[in-house]
């Protein structure tokens, strides 16, 4: 361990229940996105399931708002660093879209994809059993386009790379198929709690 | 509309428009080994700003636009981390320059700011993601806004050092003269914007169409490679202004410090 001299720490008091390396962001919620905001109006948006399943199918806005919908509430934890608790997101659960498509028993992965072509890659287990869902709503209000409106992927136990914005569609693969951040040396499951950062981590 | 996808072994590739790949290959375990670093040097930049030399013994070396993972430990054990890019061009003696803003009550920068002298150590990794990098081999047009000039700057440093051809341009916007981060260093590759307040007969106000016109209307062969670096709000106006401006989306990478 290397001691910093005269470096005590000012966040300390705030990091209980938050996973390791990361400080609670509060009211704040950081943008943090590699490419343009994709200007995507709910009407050009939908989503595709596609892979390893049985039916493929495609969903537009008005077929997905038709589906149950779901609330995540809970914790989001940013490879950068910050964290925020109690957020509220609104949608449908993943397992009701991956249920309509019945993935092949040789499905183990999956890459995300996002209407601007960024990918995050997933194992299949951590987008099921209630773990995994599609939303556009955050707060009661409709997800602002910088936050991945109309619709994103939050996939909340995982660092929040893997919750992708805007996104488009989920590929199901029998292997492991590293993302845009998997690609970048980024590591290719992301859990918090394990500090899972980098490939090598 | 779709059919069954058979099983691929090449990674899914996503049937959209904008995929900006990867620009170097990351050294997975090199990068993320944490490695003491010293602090030798601090230089003041402006009231708000200071940059800070550290010696890293066995760094791998960067490329101008990556970063850095830093960690503080307190002597209980207690760690606060968080990431800088690399302000310096690639050094073979072993050592890399951060530069810091002084965030209010900032757990790590006030560290920096308040504490830090030479001697001092730290923990540092990297470089990290090989997304935002610039190898000099493609024409480059840089906006940065605040302290988001500071990778933009490893890699106007990297030009000079190498005599690069490779045209390259820097927008740089700041709130006032006073505090333009690398002031002294600017030439005629850069612009500088004023928001707040300017020198006489420099307009006061941000970055605007009318000022990359010329830039993004007359590109070198081969187009512009953009990378737009700052605060989010400034990333989401600099990287609209491109866009609307005909600079391909997937030419466009954007760092936002959060
Ligand atoms: C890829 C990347 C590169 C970066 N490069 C640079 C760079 O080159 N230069 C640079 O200066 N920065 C850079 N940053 C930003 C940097 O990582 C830090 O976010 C920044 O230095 C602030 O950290 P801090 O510890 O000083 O402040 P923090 O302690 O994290 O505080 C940040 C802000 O949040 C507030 N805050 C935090 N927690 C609380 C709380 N519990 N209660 C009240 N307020 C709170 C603080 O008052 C402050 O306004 C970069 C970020 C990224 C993601």
């Amino acid at each position: 361990m290397n001691i910093t001299r005269g470096f005590t720490g000012l966040r300390r008091g705030e990091r209980a229940g938050l996973p390791p390396g990361q400080y609670d962001a509060r009211e704040e919620w950081p943008v943090l996105s590699a490419e343009v905001t994709p200007e995507l109006s709910p009407s050009d948006w939908s989503f595709r399931l596609g892979g390893l399943v049985a039916e493929p199918r495609e969903w537009d806005w008005e077929a997905a708002h038709r589906l149950p919908s779901d609330t995540f509430e809970g914790d989001i934890h940013c490879v950068t660093g910050w964290s925020r608790s109690g957020m509220r997101f609104g949608g449908v659960c993943l397992d009701v879209f991956l249920r309509a498509c019945r993935p092949l028993a040789s499905a183990t992965h999956a890459v995300a994809y996002a209407h601007t072509g960024y990918t995050a890659g997933l194992p299949l287990a951590d987008l099921t059993d209630g773990r995994a869902w599609i939303v556009w709503e955050c707060d009661g209000e409709p997800l602002t386009p910088e936050h991945g409106g109309p619709a994103r992927l939050v996939v909340p136990h995982l660092y929040f790379w893997k919750s992708v914005k805007w996104v488009a569609g989920l590929e199901l693969l029998d292997h492991d198929s590293p993302g845009f951040w998997e690609r970048n040396g980024y590591h290719a499951r992301g859990n918090p709690w394990e500090e899972q950062r980098y490939s090598g981590d | 509309m779709t059919e069954p996808t058979t099983r691929t072994s090449r990674p899914f590739s996503p049937p959209t428009r904008f995929a900006v790949p990867a620009r170097v290959p990351v050294d997975t375990p090199e990068a993320t080994r944490w490695r003491t670093a010293t602090l030798t040097e601090i230089r003041r930049e402006t009231a708000r700003a200071a940059t800070f030399r550290l010696a890293v013994p066995g760094w791998p070396g960067h490329l101008p636009g990556q970063h850095l993972h830093l960690r503080l430990t307190a002597p209980d054990g207690y760690t606060a981390q968080r990431h800088y890019s690399l302000a310096s061009a690639p050094d073979d003696r072993g050592h890399v320059e951060v530069t810091l803003d002084h965030v209010e009550g900032g757990e790590v920068s006030g560290w920096f700011h308040t504490r830090a002298r030479p001697g001092d150590t730290v923990e540092v990794r990297g470089p990290l993601s090989g997304f935002f990098a610039w190898a000099g081999d493609r024409p480059a047009l840089l906006l940065g806004g605040g302290s988001g000039v500071v990778p933009l700057m490893s890699m106007v440093r990297h030009h000079r050092a190498r005599d690069l051809t490779v045209p390259l341009r820097l927008f740089v916007s700041a709130r006032r003269p006073e505090e333009l981060i690398y002031a002294g260093e600017y030439g005629a590759e850069t612009t500088a914007v004023f928001t707040r307040s300017a020198p006489a007969g420099v307009p006061v106000g941000r970055l605007t169409a009318a000022r990359l016109a010329p830039s993004l209307s007359d590109p070198p062969a081969g187009g512009w490679e953009a990378y737009v670096c700052g605060s989010n709000a400034f990333a989401e106006h600099a990287s609209r202004l491109l866009a609307a401006g005909g600079q391909p989306v997937e030419r466009i990478r954007v760092e936002r410090f959060g």
